[in-house]
């Protein structure tokens, strides 16, 4: 049976992005004991993710300062995979199990892209925009490659300028969205003189590179690797050479695991009410699963839960006129990058729609809902659990995605084993099977 | 920094101190996998999420590689 280790927290916090940063130092400030748990090999998320030979970026280096001097107990390279019973998670590590238990949950699972298939994007080398940043950071080369960069959301842009920083050429920026769109998502930035100053940085950074409004990817080719790429630019077809695509079309939140253990969720969103507190009263939820608003808006979300959790609700309060104004920032951001109905005609009869179980647009087609489709086709039966195919199908046929049900992520023959030893005989009855 | 040297298919590959094994894979030109309907695959989103990277590393199959550091005398297997 797989090693299981046992801890027990006041305050646990899932997710060591900027918001789980931040609920966990303002907890533990508050001296409670409190575990920060992430499925990366360190703390940061993808936003403050280190290059693979840095040093943390500033603003993280002095969160992680405030992690240690708070004594928060970071348990990194673990991934939770069930909450079988009130107030226990589990997770697996690399080699074993362990089993976390707390009296407060804050989750701050983050975002992750989302993607939409067109012919070729299963190729080598066409990957998320944010996709393709993280593999830099992890040691991939990428000075003098070429690179397009499409989707839609303002990451494509801050890849672009990374990209370009580290020496790739940047053949083309596609953002979807119109520039009237653009234009108006502008104007919402005006009361947000930081986000004024980041857009300025952004284009002397991109100067010279040909930004396109209202445009995307249609197909990408190669002969088993990524050679072209063909664009829709303002309605005409265009076909790039490049080494790389990355291509993204904004963000979508986590929630399966707030979804697990019960919160409500509002469309895409774990639904919070002023105190960051979910419809679950022990479970706490920050960042972008309670709506796509950036790093500023996560780091206010993450204080708050952090201090409620550790029971400062004053200092809490303190934060909420400069949290709510960045909420008025991502429903702008939600507005100006819509995905225009166009794109739902992108994949072929052919196109690859999952991945995992290569099923085609073609095949889905015949079904009417994500449950036959899962059925008859395997569709979101993969590792990924839908991950990527379930947003995509959701756009291109209204499909509405199932319930979660665990393990929330695949998890070894061994875990799920020793996951009966958790469980009384009476409770196994019940959680068998269904939830 | 000095490299640090794996095998990905029986081929040693150096790679920088810090890189992940998707990078590894990219770097020396293999797909991480091969999909179930027969075409090579590599990275995509970057972050665990999309298991499109995962490889078989010292024996453990199923290894999201893209989460996972290189290390001295690793062995890793895209094929299987």
């Amino acid at each position: 049976m797989a090693r299981v280790l046992r801890h027990k927290f006041d305050v646990l916090v899932v997710g060591a992005g900027p918001a789980g940063m931040a609920a966990a130092a303002c907890a533990g400030e508050c001296g409670v004991r409190v575990g920060l748990v992430d499925d990366n090999f360190r703390p940061g998320g993808q936003i403050w993710r280190s290059e693979s030979a840095g040093t943390p970026v500033p603003q993280a280096a002095s969160w992680l300062q405030r992690l240690r001097s708070s004594r928060v107990e970071p348990l990194c390279g673990v991934r939770v995979f069930d909450a079988p019973d009130k107030g226990l998670l589990l997770v697996e590590t690399a080699d074993g199990l362990c089993e976390l238990r707390y009296d407060q949950l804050i989750l701050a699972t983050g975002a992750r892209e989302r993607f939409l298939p067109f012919p070729g994007w299963t190729l080598p080398n066409v990957m998320g925009a944010g996709g393709l940043q993280a593999l830099v950071k992890s040691g991939l080369s990428i000075r003098g490659k070429r690179v397009v960069v499409a989707g839609t959301g303002p990451l494509l842009l801050a890849v672009a300028a990374y990209l370009r920083k580290h020496g790739a050429e940047i053949a083309m920026v596609c953002e979807q969205a119109s520039l009237g769109s653009l234009a108006r998502f502008g104007l919402a930035l005006a009361g947000q003189p930081g986000k004024i100053i980041q857009a300025l940085q952004l284009k002397k950074d991109l100067a010279g590179v040909p930004v396109a409004t209202s445009s995307w990817p249609v197909a990408a080719q190669g002969k088993n690797v990524l050679e072209t790429v063909t664009i829709s630019r303002r309605g005409k077809s265009e076909t790039l050479a490049c080494d790389y695509l990355a291509c993204g079309f904004h963000l979508l939140p986590n929630t399966e695991l707030a979804s697990l253990l019960g919160c409500q969720i509002e469309g895409d969103f774990v639904r919070v009410d002023d105190f960051q507190r979910t419809t679950v009263p022990e479970v706490f939820c920050a960042g972008e699963p309670t709506s796509i608003g950036g790093v500023e808006l996560a780091l206010a979300e993450g204080q708050i839960a952090g201090l409620v959790s550790g029971d400062r609700v004053a200092e809490a309060r303190d934060l909420f006129g400069q949290r709510n104004k960045l909420r008025n920032f991502a429903a702008a951001m939600t507005d100006a990058f819509a995905l225009r109905p166009e794109l739902r005609d992108l994949p072929s009869a052919e196109t690859t729609v999952c991945r995992c179980e290569d099923v085609s647009y073609s095949r889905l087609q015949l079904h009417a809902t994500w449950r036959a489709a899962k059925l008859q086709t395997r569709c979101g039966m993969g590792p990924c659990q839908g991950r990527v195919c379930g947003p995509a199908t959701q756009f291109l046929f209204d499909w509405t995605p199932d319930s979660v049900r665990p393990p929330i992520f695949p998890a070894r023959m061994e875990s799920l084993a020793a996951l009966a030893s958790f469980l009384e005989p009476e409770q196994e009855a019940i959680t068998g099977g269904h939830r | 920094m000095s490299s640090l040297a794996l095998r990905i298919n029986g081929v040693t590959v150096d790679v920088e101190p810090g890189t992940t094994v998707a990078v590894a894979a990219v770097l020396a030109g293999q797909p991480c996998r091969v999909s179930v309907g027969g075409t090579p695959r590599g990275p995509l989103c970057g972050m665990g999420i999309c298991f499109e990277c995962r490889m078989t590393i010292n024996g453990k199959a199923h290894c999201r590689s893209c989460q996972i550091l290189c290390e001295p005398g690793m062995d890793v297997r895209t094929d299987g």
